[in-house]
């Protein structure tokens, strides 16, 4: 199989920060507005050395996404930065009317989503948020899988017209795509090729996705790894060109199984090419409180589950 | 120039405009619109004075109008087509399937003069800041208005935008808030006391200006006083006084006019009291 390694780890929030700061000297339409959270959301560096736009707006989401939205109004290309459920849940209707149905320009970052979050427990850890995202007309829904990969995104969505979501994560993480590959939004990016199993995994599962792969491969098992790094628009052209092959399916997300990525291919697949699927997610229940790869144990999100589904949809051929 | 005589000659139009649009819609808010009519006539026949045939959506170089409280759509595309960005036939489409004027103004259907969908309340005022902030980034020093309902500052976040727009010296903006004192369920008082909606305001740190919003001389000199009190470090808020139904003596002060439509014999009572000064589209 294709060797990736870990070129060292990092989290993929502070990969958004370094794009942020890029796009700043790149891009003079580019503002960035943050609700009380620049730290976190590694916004520093371009408020620092773009003080005029960047926009400070306190504890208020709601503020922030309206404002984001009217400063489209006069062509700039508006971040915004807060916690994925904030991002959200949070501000959903003001996303709905503002930015979505009113198709406008906002990037809508999202940091700590997910159960990697950790210690901050459920009320932090939303996995709801693709779903809620890629149900709004308009959206373009982003969940990349490493620190390179966020970077090249952030930059990605600057020269894109319309509303994004852009969804990354709190924890250090491996980071092992190639420093600059181009992002290109809706291609799904073919990691490994195989014959017996296609994994189509988002966000940081896709790293759990290529240990699952060496496992299986150990097993004399070849499997499809396949990171779908934009599960809005789907890139259903290469999902179903891999199915063909392969005969089943294993998704991988850091979602609930609700209105995830897995439900995305789920409804391609039923509507063009039924086969037998596993689905990776957590399923209809809220987290807790613990460290991320305990709680990615504990939600069935390790390597071992990922390798178990994808015995199971082998095995259901 | 048009004279106040001839600004109010518009807003009977505009009014029977919103009476017959809704009533031909069998579905609308005619209160609201027909309050605030002065204001809207006033604010594009004599303020803002955009060019129709040059609407872009980032709005360079212009004023800019966002409005708020969406269910006044009827008096707006009515002032929109009065004044020219579209002809006032389209006005007969009003709420019916496949119509540019959709029941809450909607960008997707490319109406010019719209340029942010509303209806889901509480939104505008933020909406404007950030119109009124891209103003200043592109040093373009035209004003960002915006129309709210009393009502609609129940909603927590005209509060968070007042906090910003003052605490981020937003001067470019003014906001005129149409207190009517009557929502769906009946009066402020009544449904959510609001207190005192001014001192509220300078608490916040806006520069506040009161007026009585259906009488066009002094809509139209409260407006430039208004304008006179931007870009000096504070945003600027008018407190409009305004009368629900104003021109249709059944609808006033009513709160049961808020949003049903006028069967076809209250329909004629009501065009009785407003005359065609402009010609029925």
């Amino acid at each position: 199989m294709t060797e990736y390694k870990n070129l060292g780890s990092k989290d993929t929030r502070s990969g958004f920060g370094e794009g942020l700061a890029e796009l700043g000297r790149q891009n003079p339409n580019v503002v960035a507005l943050c609700a009380d959270l620049t730290g976190s959301l590694k916004m520093d560096a371009f408020a620092r050395d773009f003080p005029e736009r960047f926009f400070q707006v306190g504890i208020a989401e709601a503020n922030m996404i309206s404002i984001a939205a009217g400063m489209t109004i006069g062509g700039k290309i508006p971040y915004t930065g807060t916690f994925a459920n904030f991002s959200t849940g949070r501000v959903y209707d003001q996303i709905r009317q503002s930015v979505a149905y009113s198709e406008k320009n906002v990037k809508i970052c999202a940091s700590h989503a997910g159960i990697t979050l950790g210690e901050d427990g459920a009320t932090h850890q939303i996995m709801e948020d693709i779903g809620l995202m890629k149900m709004l007309p308009n959206m373009t829904v982003i969940n990349p899988c490493d620190f390179n990969q966020t970077k090249a995104a952030t930059l990605a969505i600057a020269d894109y017209q319309g509303p994004v979501y852009l969804r990354f994560g709190r924890p250090k993480w491996p980071n092992f795509t190639p420093l600059g590959q181009p992002f290109i939004i809706g291609k799904a990016l073919l990691l490994n090729e195989g014959a017996d199993v296609s994994i189509f995994a988002t966000g940081h599962l896709v790293w759990n996705a290529l240990q699952a792969c060496q496992v299986l491969e150990e097993q004399g098992i070849h499997a499809e790894i396949i990171d779908i790094h934009t599960i809005k628009p789907l890139d259903e052209e290469a999902i179903l060109a891999s199915v063909r092959k392969t005969g089943c399916v294993v998704s991988a997300e850091e979602h609930l199984r609700n209105g995830g990525l897995g439900d995305s291919i789920a409804q391609l697949l039923a509507r063009n090419h039924p086969a037998p699927m596993e689905m990776v997610a957590v399923n209809d229940q809220f987290g807790q409180s613990g460290k991320p790869e305990e709680l990615l144990k504990k939600y069935g999100l390790d390597v071992p589950d990922i390798v178990a589904a994808a015995l199971k949809a082998i095995s259901r051929k | 120039m048009l004279s106040i005589q001839d600004l109010e000659k518009i807003a009977v139009q505009v009014r029977r405009d919103i009476v017959r649009m809704v009533n031909g819609a069998s579905s609308g808010h005619p209160g609201g619109p027909l309050g605030c009519a002065d204001f809207l006539v006033a604010l594009y026949f004599k303020i803002m004075k955009p060019d129709p045939q040059q609407f872009t959506m980032d709005g360079a170089g212009e004023d800019l109008f966002f409005l708020s409280n969406g269910h006044l759509s009827a008096l707006w595309y009515s002032v929109l087509a009065r004044y020219g960005f579209f002809d006032t036939s389209e006005l007969a489409t009003f709420r019916k399937l496949g119509t540019r004027l959709q029941g809450h103004p909607a960008t997707c259907e490319g109406l010019p003069g719209i340029r942010m969908s509303s209806g889901s309340l509480g939104q505008g005022l933020s909406v404007s800041i950030g119109a009124a902030l891209s103003k200043k980034l592109n040093s373009d020093e035209h004003l960002v208005y915006c129309l709210l309902g009393d009502g609609e500052l129940e909603e927590g976040q005209n509060w968070e935008a007042m906090m910003f727009a003052a605490g981020h010296k937003v001067d470019n903006l003014i906001a005129v808030i149409d207190c009517n004192g009557i929502q769906i369920d009946g009066p402020t008082d009544k449904v959510m006391p609001l207190g005192d909606i001014p001192a509220k305001f300078e608490a916040f740190g806006w520069k506040v200006l009161t007026m009585y919003g259906n009488d066009m001389t002094e809509v139209v000199d409260t407006l430039k006083k208004a304008q006179w009190y931007t870009l000096q470090g504070q945003p600027v808020v008018i407190v409009m006084t305004t009368h629900m139904g104003f021109g249709v003596d059944f609808m006033l002060d009513n709160h049961e006019w808020h949003g049903v439509f006028p069967n076809d014999e209250q329909t004629k009572t009501a065009l009785a009291q407003l005359n065609e000064t402009l010609g029925d589209y």
